[in-house]
């Protein structure tokens, strides 16, 4: 009963008491995310160039792979878990995923408003950013 | 009636809670410490990556990502640090059981792979710059070059940081303080591959298809 809970270290497993449920090795753990891993880049390069799909919809899909890769990599490589002992390095990956989101995409969503506004000119101008 | 029993009945509200069981090991606040830096490193990247997708039509007249990047070769970097960040996970899982053989053996694997993938992508550098795609010839190259470069610096340190890891184990053996790096340098590795997912799909991927 004194046993004490510490928030697991970033990159451990779990050393809750596993009662419940089968618990997978760590080699079975990373081999799982290395297949999931590369089923998901496999299929981020057939879409970048097959011709199957709507050109437009593309790039977001892409992205939505990129990002189930990113959350394989953290899940079966960092260990990153939603267990009551990983609060801590779930909320400051948390707040790394807010400031993350606010720059990348204030950034386009302010330069693309700028670009729209931007109206061409009568006589050509040097602009650094030419389309 | 054992105390497990009686201890899975009332839940976990009665365990001490971390605080009042005194500070956490040194292994827990090294990582949790290293795990803020890597997210920190990763809002670095986020700026570099913000600046790269503003200016990726900014060519300048000159050559664009379509014309100029090849697909091959990212995919064969792509598979590189992968199979590199699985065989440092497999690296983790030698020094937990204390096992020489097989650390030196992932770790020999995992250098290898993570330079054959700094050797490529400087190939592909020297080739852009041979074929007069500078830096300093449009916006949109300075951040291509920027953001890949960066990425490439951080996995010549962590190399680099392997190297001298191996070092440390060869000569102080598996001691605690020697263990906390190697868990630093797993995550440090773990945490580029992930940078270089974002990469290559807005880099590569997206640049060639749209």
């Amino acid at each position: 009963m004194t046993d004490t809970h510490y928030d697991r270290a970033a990159g451990d497993t779990s050393t809750l008491s596993q009662a419940r449920g089968w618990v997978p090795s760590g080699v079975v753990l990373y081999t799982v995310g290395l297949l999931l891993a590369i089923i998901l880049t496999a299929t981020s390069f057939w879409a970048a160039n097959t011709s199957l799909l709507w050109g437009p919809g593309v790039p977001l899909g892409l992205a939505v792979l990129a990002i189930a890769q990113i959350g394989v990599h953290l899940v079966f490589f960092l260990h990153i878990t939603t267990g009551r002992d990983n609060t801590n390095n779930v909320l400051a990956l948390a707040f790394g995923m807010l400031i993350v989101i606010l720059v990348i995409g204030g950034s386009l969503w302010i330069v693309t408003n700028l670009n729209a506004n931007m109206m061409p000119s009568a006589e050509p101008m040097n602009l650094q950013m030419q389309r | 009636m054992s105390i497990a029993v009686t201890f899975d009945e009332v839940g976990h509200q009665t365990l001490p809670s971390a605080s009042e069981a005194g500070p956490a090991p040194k292994r827990i606040v090294v990582a949790y410490g290293f795990w803020i830096f890597l997210l920190s490193d990763i809002v670095m990247f986020s700026a570099l990556f913000a600046a790269y997708a503003v200016l990726v039509h900014a060519t300048a007249g000159g050559l664009a990502g379509a014309q100029l990047f090849n697909q091959r070769s990212a995919a064969i970097e792509t598979a590189c640090l992968l199979a590199s960040s699985y065989t440092c996970g497999l690296m983790s899982l030698a020094i937990s059981s204390r096992r020489h053989a097989a650390t030196y053996l992932f770790a020999l694997l995992t250098f290898v792979l993570g330079a054959a993938f700094l050797a490529l992508e400087l190939h592909e550098f020297a080739n852009m710059i041979a074929i007069g795609a500078t830096p300093q010839s449009s916006a949109f190259l300075s951040a291509f070059f920027t953001l890949v470069g960066c990425h490439g610096l951080h996995v010549t340190a962590g190399l680099i940081w392997l190297v001298v890891m191996m070092a440390q184990v060869v000569i102080q053996g598996f001691r605690p303080a020697v263990v906390r790096r190697l868990l630093c340098f797993a995550l440090f590795w773990h945490a580029l591959d992930i940078i270089w997912v974002g990469l290559f799909t807005v880099v590569y991927l997206m640049g060639v298809a749209s």
